[in-house]
């Protein structure tokens, strides 16, 4: 049993590893990591920290406790806790222990217990999101306003709600969305700093550029024919954790399709998903309902665009 | 001898065959019902009155009711028990009575009295068959309850209604809302059937073994030697499905 099979040469060697792509991602992360810093201060700090924290700890613990091969190693529990940090807000002295029973969620329930990385169906930050989010609305929906020059936060209307209503006045510049001096959470405030994480990613061939750039480009295409605005259409683009959400959550490894037209098909009903759910649902945000829906659908969406071998026939049920 | 075996009639229902976590039976009341404990108590009791009744009956009259129309015949018995309970809870516990609204009514097309009507009272004497009920309804009162504390307690901070301190109190408040909610009851059934199957009966452990090798759909998958005739068969007719790719080759 369990024998290795060996195919006959050429073999390609490579570098790649669990714990090499997700070091990248981490990396990927620390410049939206920092600017968030910046931005909302301490605060900010503490709360990705304890996420980080927690999530590593949970795993760990788990492990121990089901005596299993300890797999804290393969960095994925901190990548799971920096990306649900990213997306908390800066809000650390009221959900601090909301953040660990999070993170710990997104870890034990999402992961471990469907047989840890790679067999998880959905991704665990956006699950963790999710559930915190329909725990704790009031104090995890609550956006942090930065007030630059002072210490003190703020709280407000983001501007995914300014969009929402009639007095569209008091939205940001454009620029100002651009550096992430608005309402929101840590990591979906700066695009300048996502999209810097979004380029190494695709230079290191972590990640196919497609995904995110469909998703994104579907919210936009659709804002757009239903406003008939640009400027709406690029707010829309640029609120909410849209940007976050498609480059380091919809392309994820473990909960996507694996080859291309498969993440493309992802990517494209991620994006109308959202839209769907920002216009017309109740919620403001609809960026980790989408990806999560989306998440459930990938063993469909596999098996329809899984490649066929030339020459093979279709049978019922997939490519045989 | 005889002593022991009755008692293990009646404590089989408490664990090792517990028809929630266990038999995975009655799910709808044990999903609706564990929002608090006082719900959990009460449903539990209500269903272990009527299991443990309609089993003696059941039994009782095994060999009149015909075979072809016994399903019938116990939902008969089973919603007589059902009504009495109903009667008697609406005239003496009327705020436990509202409380429990439609659930008590279905009790009636509870899986795990019918389950246990068809599985054992059918089979056996009245009094193996009423220690079968009381055991199985408390198993189940058991789960109930298990779920109940696990949800309320760390839910919405309360045990029966009584907050706990350090958990809720005056401007504070470390609880999980969304265990009240439906989606925790989901939550929480399915990691305590998981831990009840890793430390209990290992249920889905002994299934594996019952099953051969003849008719497996990943017999060639599996390595074991007692599959290789079967390995062999599933390679061997293999390419005639595929149509592989030198085949085609070769026609053109």
């Amino acid at each position: 049993m369990n024998k290795l099979t060996v195919s006959s040469a050429p073999h390609i060697r490579s570098s790649s590893a669990t714990n090499r792509v997700m070091l990248d991602v981490i990396i990927a992360l620390l410049p939206t990591a920092i600017a968030g810093s910046v931005i909302f201060g301490w605060q900010a700090i503490a709360t990705i920290l304890i996420c980080v924290l927690s999530s590593v700890l949970a795993e760990f613990i788990y492990n121990l406790i089901l005596k299993k091969e300890q797999t804290v190693g393969d960095f994925s529990a901190a990548v799971t806790g920096l990306l649900l940090g990213l997306n908390m807000p800066a809000n650390f002295t009221e959900i601090w222990w909301q953040c660990i029973i999070g993170s710990a969620f997104a870890i034990i329930v999402v992961k471990c217990l469907f047989g840890g990385l790679g067999a998880n169906f959905a991704n665990p930050a956006i699950t963790g999101r999710i559930f915190m989010m329909i725990c704790y609305t009031g104090t995890v929906g609550k956006s942090v306003f930065p007030i630059i020059g002072s210490a003190e936060l703020s709280t407000g209307a983001t501007p995914l709600v300014v969009l929402g209503s009639d007095n569209i006045s008091s939205l940001p510049s454009l620029f100002d969305m651009l550096l992430g001096l608005r309402g929101g959470a840590i990591g979906e405030v700066c695009i300048l700093a996502l999209l810097v994480g979004f380029v190494y990613l695709v230079v290191r061939k972590v990640i196919y550029f497609e995904t995110p750039l469909i998703m994104i480009g579907t919210v936009f295409v659709l804002s757009l024919l239903v406003s008939n605005d640009p400027v709406y259409a690029l707010y829309q683009v640029m609120s909410g954790g849209l940007i976050l959400g498609a480059v380091f959550m919809a392309t994820d490894y473990v909960t996507t399709p694996i080859n291309r037209t498969g993440k493309m098909i992802f990517a494209l009903g991620a994006g109308l998903i959202t839209v769907l759910i920002r216009l017309y649902g109740s919620y403001p945000e609809g960026v980790s309902f989408a990806i999560l829906l989306m998440n459930i659908l990938s063993p469909y969406i596999e098996k329809w665009t899984a490649k066929r071998p030339l020459g093979a026939k279709r049978v019922k049920g997939g490519t045989k | 001898m005889k002593q022991n075996n009755k008692l293990s009639i009646f404590l089989r229902g408490l664990i090792a065959e517990n028809p929630v976590l266990v038999l995975v039976l009655g799910t709808c009341p044990t999903l609706a019902q564990t929002g608090s404990v006082i719900a959990a108590l009460s449903m539990g009791i209500a269903a272990t009155i009527v299991l443990a009744c309609s089993n003696v009956v059941i039994s009782a009259l095994r060999k009149v009711i015909p075979d072809t129309v016994r399903i019938p015949c116990y939902i008969v018995v089973i919603a007589g028990f059902v009504t009495a309970v109903q009667l008697l809870m609406h005239a003496y516990l009327p705020d436990l009575y509202a409380m429990m609204g439609v659930y008590l009514a279905l009790i009636v097309v509870n899986c795990i009295i019918l389950g246990r009507a068809e599985m054992f009272a059918r089979k056996n004497n009245m009094l193996d068959s009423l220690l079968d009920g009381l055991g199985m309804g408390v198993g189940f009162l058991l789960a109930l309850l298990a779920m109940a504390t696990i949800r309320e307690v760390l839910g919405a901070g309360t045990f029966a209604g009584i907050a706990i301190p350090f958990l809720v109190g005056e401007g504070y408040s470390y609880t999980i809302p969304i265990l009240t909610q439906a989606p925790g009851g989901f939550l929480v059934f399915g990691i305590l059937i998981a831990i009840v199957n890793k430390i209990g009966p290992k249920k889905g452990e002994k299934k594996r073994k019952e099953f051969s090798c003849e008719g497996c759909p990943s017999a060639h998958l599996c390595g074991k030697v007692s599959c290789a005739e079967n390995t062999e068969l599933v390679i061997t007719s293999e390419p005639e499905v595929q149509g592989t790719p030198e085949g085609k080759e070769g026609e053109a």
